[in-house]
């Protein structure tokens, strides 16, 4: 079966989902923090957009309420918390470079094509119309735990951080249709509470090492124990 | 059903009044009620059980298994703030931490407490993972109390390694959800467990396996298996000590319950495929990397608490692998060895914290003749480093001998590689400790006062559970391996 | 054999490709007057493009002593393989005899050929900026031939055929559909379009600074007809790309036949598409500033980056949706 075959909504349901991995990639490579939050700002907003397209072709209304949340959560709060730090800290004009960013995307690409393997043999029987965006999630996700890793500053792997969560919504709205209210609840208010917590350990680690680039936290060492 | 919410509830009220209260010796004489009220609630709800055989309701769900270890958090949350009581003041008068830090403290302790209760008595995979996350959240503050460079870099690490971790299990949660949509008759049940384990033959085992590969590596970073362990030695090293006791004794209990609820799961699903022990060697394969990696960190360690962190490692290496090898016997000597071991380790960093505060330092080289300075925080560390290493007739002995037997029945050859790691450890372990306790005191060093309650009581039970197990306890111990495994061992 | 069949429809091939290189310098002129009212200016006479032509037709041709025959003879090669090129792409309708030849590739290989010689002719006199220019040039088209050959197989996969005329017939027979693939496809060619025909944010076309000239500083070294033979080639390479991008994702108003009433909703189809195309360039290059030229290859990792996704989201999300 082919695209030409399904309705709009749900074609409009996969160009969404696609333009979602493409701002998991923008995130990675941009070195401008508030530009890499306004990228993050846009993932949310997409994957909420994503998901009351969803509700709309599927006809499964609960899924309007996780899209409000995650708009309201994901693309309005966290950026604007993130924004208020950035600010706070002074790093509105930060740049954080990237220091070998075509190694970066393509580690990103051979990371798309992994999650699609993956989860190849999961969904090849499934019927419901999303079930190739679980492999997008899922590249989501892991894309957002390369750019934990490959990028030094705090606020840029909080952005990582959240990035997983974005994918990991969307990947529960892909696979099955959303969790249940209660636990969508949950997360959205574990997210929330780290959030806070990411804002108060930023002032910490500032106040610590006068810099927010946390590959200078290295004072713990694995021959056992702070320097002297 | 009321000694269920009473047990979980009491520490989510405590912590809201605590979060409100200003007054600092109040906040440390309430701590300990809470946690009193909360243990026997806890020990009712357990005579319930026994009495009921399981108790459910509510999205709760209360069996064998579960119940001993929601008594074991109990008790050991109970001491540990009777311990944290008067230490956390005089580490407040000394100036590491503010006053409002003390009352983060306070509420966090609460507040961890519940959402290691809530994660213990839920039937819901996804309360169980914003649980296991919550607990999480609730402790990262604490670790970074003393706001040294450190600590800040410890709890830093413990976060973010601590949050990926989380997040890859999350997704293992919506994989297991994904396979029940088509095994259940109503899929929004699709992440109750009970449910989930009455109909796990009929969850799709390609989708299980990846979903259980997830969720391991997910759980078990918290559990602190090699390669996820990284953050476990700094964060249980640079929080207070009161911190670093029930995240070392608890913390990493509820964790390997939420790895072996999944197992059980798996195991349901993969029973007739080609692979039916996929889980199982996965967790022996993590268990084993784990406890002999451990072991060998051990040595170089040069900081009192860190060397006991890879010792909780190592242990819970031989739980995970004990647990993955399955059968009765391996799983009854599991379900003991997370009893003593609790017991043992947080008794062990209640005197480990006597000891720092003694030296001034936590320094391995740097503490000296502890048992010539002030005999009881000797005696006591030689005690407990003995119980850990698995001396007889320490309860320690029994599960490991138990553990032992049972690789001998299943997997002979790998009984040499547990008898060499725990030879390595127990090397590791004195021969850092012997200097610590029996070396020549320093000038000016003076005893301090001495709050030894928790370790004089947690080292006894120990000691009893290693001469002799009582009926009740062993009876409850059979029932959670018939739970797990499916057979008696008794 | 209906011979007058045939001769008909060559015909209307070679009228459109003729139309081809008469309507290349109005679409730049349409681009000037956009940018100029943006800048609240009035800007040159639309058709200005043509009096300049006209004016370098008849002027003086002066060669310098150091070039060779290459640097006479460039001017043409470029001009007849840009213009071959153009004559493949559907301008006005899909179903003439230069469909056959309409293969991408074949497109890309006479562009490639076109620039092969334009660099060489900036090299053949042996000046400093003409030896830059060229090397430019290279780059950007050694890192934007990928991507358009990237983005080109996305559509190929879909339309499970490289020919334009079968990628347009592809489009247009699926009706309204929204695919990733395309989306992203679109935006690599986009990019690339604006690299290969040296406009902001690549290269600057109205500059007078050398330093900054990549497609210019090749051709500094010409004068009189030779320059205005390159001037229209580069002119009819801007048509191109547009019409490339106006039909193949917006096919719509194409004609399918040779009826005259099909043909002259396709030209006013086409012409419609390049209004819009051409307002939207001026609009780009009023809005952007020119990048250093070290940040040109990041440009175009970008583009190569959306074509990879285009071709990795037709495996993922289209196949088997």
């Amino acid at each position: 079966m082919s695209i030409t075959q399904l309705p709009l909504l749900q074609q409009l349901v996969l160009v969404l989902a696609a333009i979602v991995l493409f701002t998991s990639f923008v995130l990675l490579a941009q070195a401008r923090l508030v530009s890499a939050i306004h990228a993050f700002a846009w993932q949310g907003g997409l994957a909420a957009a994503v998901t009351s397209v969803v509700a709309a072709a599927g006809h499964t209304p609960h899924l309007y309420f996780s899209a409000l949340l995650t708009l309201l959560l994901k693309a309005l709060l966290i950026p604007w918390m993130l924004h208020r730090l950035v600010h706070r800290l002074e790093l509105d004009r930060h740049v954080d470079l990237l220091r070998r960013p075509a190694l970066v995307v393509m580690a990103a690409v051979a990371l798309v094509i992994f999650s699609y393997w993956l989860v190849l043999p999961m969904v090849q029987q499934e019927l419901t119309f999303t079930r190739n965006i679980v492999a997008i999630s899922l590249a989501v996700v892991l894309i957002g735990l390369l750019m934990m890793v490959f990028r030094q500053q705090a606020v840029v792997q909080v952005l990582g951080f959240m990035s997983m969560e974005n994918g990991l919504f969307l990947a529960a709205v892909s696979a099955t249709g959303g969790m249940p209210l209660v636990v969508e609840l949950g997360v959205a208010f574990d997210v929330l509470v780290a959030m806070v917590l990411f804002g108060v350990f930023f002032f910490q680690i500032r106040a610590n090492i006068d810099t927010l680039d946390v590959d200078r936290l290295n004072r713990l060492t694995e021959t056992g124990g702070e320097e002297p | 059903m009321s000694a269920l919410l009473l047990t979980v509830l009491l520490p989510l009220a405590g912590a809201l009044v605590l979060a409100l209260l200003r007054s600092l010796p109040l906040a440390g004489w309430i701590n300990v009620a809470v946690s009193a009220l909360s243990f026997a609630a806890s020990a009712w709800l357990a005579w319930s059980v026994a009495a009921a055989g399981e108790i459910a309701g509510l999205g709760f769900r209360v069996d064998a298994f579960n119940v001993y270890l929601v008594v074991l958090t109990a008790f050991v949350g109970l001491t540990t703030s009777i311990f944290s009581r008067p230490y956390m003041r005089h580490v407040c008068k000394t100036g590491l931490t503010t006053e409002r830090g003390m009352r983060v403290y306070h509420a966090m302790y609460q507040a961890f407490m519940f959402t290691m209760l809530l994660a213990l008595t839920t039937d819901n995979l996804g309360v169980l993972w914003v649980a296991v996350e919550g607990a999480t959240l609730a402790t990262v503050l604490l670790v970074s109390l003393y706001r040294t460079p450190e600590a800040v870099e410890a709890a830093w690490k413990y976060f973010i390694l601590c949050g990926v971790g989380i997040a890859l299990a999350l997704f293992g949660t919506v994989l297991t959800y994904f396979a029940a949509q088509h095994a259940l008759a109503d899929p929004a049940a699709g992440l109750t467990w009970s449910i989930l384990y009455r109909h796990a033959g009929g969850l799709e085992p390609a989708v299980m396996s990846l979903a259980f590969v997830f969720l391991l590596v997910g759980y078990g970073t918290k559990v602190g298996l090699v390669p996820m362990h990284q953050w476990l030695p700094d964060a249980h090293s640079e929080g207070p000590t009161p911190m670093s006791a029930v995240l070392s004794g608890l913390l990493l209990n509820v964790a390997l319950y939420a790895v072996v609820r999944l197992k059980m799961l798996v195991d349901g699903s993969l029973a007739g495929t080609a692979s039916p022990h996929l889980a199982g060697y996965l967790l022996m394969g993590f268990g084993m990397v784990s406890f002999l990696v451990a072991g060998l960190f051990l040595h170089r360690q040069r900081d009192i608490k860190r060397m006991f962190s890879y010792s909780s490692i190592e242990h819970m290496g031989l739980m995970t692998f004990a647990f993955g090898m399955g059968g009765p016997l391996a799983t009854f000597g599991a379900l003991l060895h997370m009893l003593v071991h609790s017991l043992t380790k947080s008794a062990i960093f209640v005197t480990v914290g006597h000891a720092a505060h003694i030296a001034g330092t936590q320094r391995i080289d740097h503490i000296r003749g502890l048992i010539r300075t002030q005999p009881v925080v000797g005696w006591s560390l030689l005690l407990g480093v003995a119980a850990i290493a698995g001396f007889p007739p320490f309860g320690v002995f029994t599960s490991e001998f138990l553990l032992l037997t049972a690789t001998m029945q299943s997997q002979p050859w790998l009984t040499v590689a547990l008898l060499s790691g725990l030879a390595v450890a127990f090397a590791g372990l004195f021969r850092h400790l012997h200097p610590m306790v029996y070396g020549p005191a320093p000038e000016g060093q003076l005893p301090v006062r001495a709050n030894l309650l928790p370790v004089v009581v947690h080292l006894g039970l120990v000691l009893w559970l290693g001469l002799s197990i009582p009926p009740f306890l062993v009876a409850w111990l059979d029932r959670a391996t018939q739970l797990i495994t499916g057979a008696h061992l008794l | 054999m209906d011979y007058l069949l045939i001769a008909s429809t060559w015909g209307l091939a070679l009228l459109q490709a003729l139309l081809f290189a008469a309507l290349a310098p109005l679409l730049v002129g349409w681009v000037r007057k956009v940018k100029a009212w943006l800048q609240n200016r009035r800007g040159a006479p639309l058709l200005q493009p043509y009096r300049d032509l006209y004016k370098l037709l008849g002027k003086e041709v002066r060669v310098a002593h150091t070039a060779s025959v290459l640097f006479r003879a460039a001017p043409y090669v470029v001009f007849i393989a840009t213009w071959l090129a153009a004559s493949a792409v559907p301008l006005v309708a899909v179903a003439l005899p230069t469909a056959a030849i309409a293969d991408i590739i074949v497109v890309v290989g006479l562009l490639a050929l076109a620039r092969f010689f334009l660099a060489l002719a900036g090299m053949d006199v042996g000046t400093a900026f003409g030896g830059m220019g060229a090397s430019r040039e290279m780059l950007v088209s050694a890192l934007a031939e990928p991507a358009m050959l990237m983005a080109v197989f996305t559509l190929a996969m879909t339309a499970h055929s490289t020919n334009l005329a079968s990628v347009v017939d592809a489009q247009l027979a699926g009706g309204l559909v929204l695919r990733p693939s395309y989306l992203f496809a679109l935006g690599a060619l986009i990019l690339v379009a604006l690299a290969e025909t040296g406009r902001i944010p690549v290269d600057n076309p109205t500059t007078h600074l050398e330093l900054t000239m990549i497609h210019e500083a090749m051709i500094l070294e010409y004068s009189g007809r030779h320059l205005a033979l390159m001037e229209w080639a580069a002119q009819i390479k801007l048509l191109l790309y547009g019409v490339l991008i106006a039909n193949i994702f917006l096919p719509w108003g194409i004609a399918g036949s040779l009826a005259p009433a099909d043909l002259a909703l396709g030209l006013a189809a086409v012409v419609l598409k390049l209004l819009a195309l051409g307002a939207a360039l001026a609009l780009a290059e009023t809005v952007l500033a020119k990048m250093r030229l070290f940040r040109a290859p990041a440009f175009l990792n970008l583009a190569l980056l959306l074509a990879l996704l285009g071709l990795l989201g037709h495996v993922i999300l289209e196949v088997g949706a």
